[in-house]
């Protein structure tokens, strides 16, 4: 009979899988650990929590983890068939409720703790005085308009929107506030420096990814989304597009280049040269 | 229609004859069944070759191969594979193979039924289904290829036509239409497998003594019915986008590569995504509650105890079936969406984590205690248990937006989703063949060669997915072509490699799995018994195979719950759920 004959043996494959659960997560949580790929260091005040943040569900997550892999690997190792008679019973109300109000508090209570670092992205806007950047992405480039000293950002139209020709986001020239902006393919920023980004895309939705700021927000064509941030670490930095956006997705990239004030007060009049 | 009062069909099936009306357009729900599971196979293969090319080119970007003129492949196509393998997986195998292939098998035989309410409807869905997959794949045919918007397809990438990109022409048209068609189809079965189970369970067979199984398919089944309903009207509406001219989806004043689009004006590129993930969250549940059901199943049976906690584990399922419709949102944390709801889909995310942690905590309860065996179908259902754990533990990262904002659109979500609602549903299926296998047709698949597809498979996926968590913690993001043109990503070429030779390894054991259903099926150990498990509910009384009507026109009387094993004071070690109280056998 099939059951019997599958009893033989039962320890060799009983052992073979409790051991593989125990290396696999021994092996999971190391790599967690040594953090051989890891985040790059945050640059701002908001991406240090999400860093707490991470690390506090890290550590819930990879407790519920081990326990509940080495639990499967010990089960399966002690209960296999060696001829026993299995135990019956059906349940226990009082472990059920253990443990969901156990992991109510837990997975809600995590929940709850990330408000704190989503409120300071979302909830409250830019601080007075910030700096506004608008971004505009196409397909597959990333454009930064600043507004210039009259601190006014120019009218655009979408019908004089051409790339070819140096006006990608179709900035129209008979409005003065327009005269003195900006566009530019990298996006340069004064250290410490609240900035208000103003999200927008002219064709497909694209996303606004750059590791170091731990932020991303999509740019999605007929909306304009307001994010803000504050660098504190002067560097270059690498934008990706975090939102498929056609064939050339994985090559539209740009440049987030933090400097310190006098730098970026020369960063921003090479700038105007260039557009003249 | 068969209904309970004439008998829920019972006496009243004549087996046909004929070879068309036998097994190409049969109205037997195990004929249906097997048709759902043969295109779930077909599938799941194409799907595995097209992840077989994208893998040997994220491996190898720069490899010149003799044999592919100029490159492998150009980013455009390897979009139009992503989405395809996406679109074939999630469609045509995880929705399909769980619900509509082991369901229709065995929803009615465990409930004590000869067939399905509607047995016409129900040949009718697996046909509409097949026309489905046709369409899809001629997308790969036409001009311009098949589409590269991925599975979610968001427009206005989607609904702008040829401009937006080769493949969002003819190709993404025939996508929608293929997927409204599936829509249409998977609204039938819904409505069948609910009638069904509501109206056409033998005596005795109340909800509490429901295999978990029956529970999972019924809880999908109604997720199916509401949530495939707004797909369809989500896919009309793009259709109309691109062929009618209306903007749902297009807002105005577009320019794509310096042509301005007039005609569009209005629209909300967010209305789609909400549309879609009001389905494409429940639809992670479709595809894994059969799974659950199964591990629940088989866990109890092959542990020779009761399901630890019935009455919890129903709860869980139900619980899971509500707030699955509750927590779309999380998909949408850096779409734009106001950031106060991103907060409230945060919370009831994380709610939703507590059902699956009581199912969890439950299968470690059933097997505690109990006398293991440990053969393939057992081997899957932990694998099951264990993918499950791993899987849906990132989710608590993903759930909250403040880390989303890090991890969304990265590998780390591919690598949860495909642990949990790919690996780990598929290992619910697997579990299922290897147990039902003999029961279908006749014969036993190959315990030998099974244990090397399990040990190859269960090994395989972890190699390939877990290292995908920590590409989306060094901040990769997903659909990129190769990694050529961000300097961080390119010191994670290594990692790609490692996850290519692994997915390679795991394709190849299904090879292995291959050759073992078509060599078991001819020349597999034969099974004559009615119930060579020793299992306990209704499938395993009648025999093998079952005949057309089931029960040979008697209705099943049922007397005791569907996982009474080991019960003290009875001689077996199991009961079966038809077997009237004077018959057990006293110790």
């Amino acid at each position: 009979m099939l059951r019997r004959r599958s009893e033989v043996g039962s320890t060799t494959v009983a052992l073979s899988l409790a051991v593989f659960l125990v290396l696999m997560t021994v092996v999971t949580v190391y790599i967690f650990m040594a953090k051989v790929w890891w985040f790059p260091p945050a640059i701002t005040e908001f991406g240090h929590e999400i860093d707490d943040q991470f690390g506090r569900t890290l550590l819930i997550t990879g407790i519920v983890f081990v326990l509940a892999q080495f639990g499967l690997a010990y089960a399966v190792f002690k209960f296999r068939d060696q001829g026993q008679k299995a135990t019956y019973f059906e349940g226990n109300n009082t472990m059920e409720i253990v443990w969901t109000l156990a992991t109510v508090v837990l997975f809600v209570g995590l929940g709850l703790y990330a408000r704190n670092a989503w409120a300071q992205v979302h909830f409250q806007g830019a601080a007075e005085g910030a700096l506004p950047i608008e971004i505009t992405a196409q397909q597959f480039v990333w454009n930064f308009r600043y507004a210039g000293p009259d601190g006014k950002f120019g009218r655009e139209k979408p019908e004089l929107v051409s790339a070819s020709t140096g006006n990608p986001v179709g900035l129209d020239s008979t409005d003065p506030a327009s005269k003195d902006d900006i566009v530019a393919p990298v996006i340069a920023v004064p250290v410490n420096r609240e900035i208000e980004l103003i999200i927008r895309s002219q064709d497909v939705t694209h996303s606004f990814y750059v590791r170091e700021l731990r932020l991303k927000q999509d740019a999605v064509p007929g909306m304009e989304i307001h994010m803000h941030f504050n660098a504190a670490v002067p560097g270059n930095y690498e934008i990706a597009c975090a939102e498929l956006c056609g064939l050339g997705h994985y090559r539209m990239h740009s440049m987030l280049q933090v400097m310190a004030q006098e730098d970026f007060d020369k960063w921003v009049k090479d700038q105007e040269a260039a557009n003249q | 229609m068969v209904t309970h009062e004439n008998g829920g069909g019972h006496g009243h099936h004549q087996a046909p004859t004929g070879f068309i009306r036998k097994y190409v357009f049969s109205i037997d729900h195990k004929v249906i069944g097997i048709q759902y599971l043969c295109l779930a196979l077909f599938s799941v293969f194409v799907g595995m070759a097209l992840s077989a090319l994208m893998r040997l080119h994220l491996g190898w970007p720069n490899a010149h191969w003799s044999i592919f003129k100029g490159g492998l492949m150009t980013p455009e196509q390897y979009l139009a594979l992503m989405t395809m393998h996406g679109t074939i997986m999630v469609f045509m195998v995880l929705t399909t193979a769980p619900q509509s292939g082991f369901g229709n098998y065995f929803l009615p035989i465990q409930i004590g039924a000869a067939d399905m309410a509607f047995p016409v409807l129900n040949m009718l869905s697996f046909w509409t289904t097949m026309v489905s997959l046709l369409v899809m794949i001629a997308a790969f045919f036409v001009a311009g290829g098949a589409p590269i918007g991925g599975w979610t397809s968001y427009p206005p990438l989607s609904a702008l036509g040829e401009m937006a990109g080769p493949g969002q022409g003819a190709g993404e048209t025939l996508w929608i239409i293929g997927l409204a068609i599936f829509c249409g189809a998977s609204l039938m079965g819904a409505l069948n497998f609910i009638t069904t189970l509501i109206d056409l369970r033998a005596k005795g067979m109340t909800l509490g003594r429901l295999p978990l199984t029956c529970w999972t398919w019924f809880v999908t089944a109604i997720l199916g019915l509401l949530a495939f309903g707004v797909l369809l009207a989500a896919c009309i509406l793009l259709l109309l986008d691109r062929v009618a001219g209306t903007s749902f989806f297009i807002p105005g004043g577009l320019v794509i590569t310096d042509q301005v689009i007039t005609w569009h004006k209005g629209g909300s590129p967010l209305l789609w995504q909400h549309l879609f993930w009001f389905f494409g969250h429940p639809e992670v549940y479709i595809a894994i509650l059969p799974g659950m059901g199964v591990a629940s199943h088989l866990l109890s049976t092959f542990s020779r105890k009761p399901v630890f906690g019935y009455r919890a584990m129903v709860g869980a399922i139900c619980g899971i079936g509500f707030l699955g419709f509750c927590v779309w949102g999380h998909h949408m944390f850096i779409s734009g969406m106001s950031p106060y709801s991103a907060f409230a889909f945060s919370i009831l995310t994380m709610t939703i984590g507590v059902p699956s942690a009581i199912k969890t905590f439950n299968w470690l309860g059933t097997l505690w205690g109990g006398k293991i065996t440990f053969n393939c179908a057992m081997l899957f259902a932990l694998g099951f248990v264990s993918l499950f754990v791993s899987g849906g533990l990132s989710g608590l990262f993903l759930a909250q937006p403040a880390l989303d904002l890090y991890l969304h659109d990265g590998y780390f979500v591919v690598a949860h989703f495909h642990l949990i609602m790919g690996v780990a549903a598929i290992f619910g299926m697997f579990a299922g063949l290897y147990f039902w296998f003999p029961k279908m047709f006749g014969r036993f698949l190959n315990e030998g060669i099974g244990k090397l597809h399990f040990w190859l498979t269960f090994i395989g996926v972890y190699a390939i997915f877990m290292p995908m968590h920590f590409l989306g913690l060094a901040g990769h993001p997903r659909r990129y072509f190769d990694t050529t043109a961000v300097e961080f990503l390119q010191k994670l070429q290594p990692v790609h490699v490692f996850i290519s030779i692994a997915a390679f390894i795991t394709i190849g054991a299904q090879l292995i799995f291959l050759f073992n259903f078509f060599y078991s099926l001819y020349a597999g150990k034969e099974c004559k018994e009615e119930n060579p498990w020793h299992a306990t509910t209704l499938e395993w009384s009648i025999p093998t195979p079952p005949p057309f009507d089931n029960f040979a026109g008697v209705e099943p009387v049922v007397y005791h719950g569907p996982y009474e094993f080991s019960v003290p004071g009875a001689a077996d070690d199991y009961i079966p759920q038809h077997l009237a109280p004077n018959l057990v056998k006293k110790a």
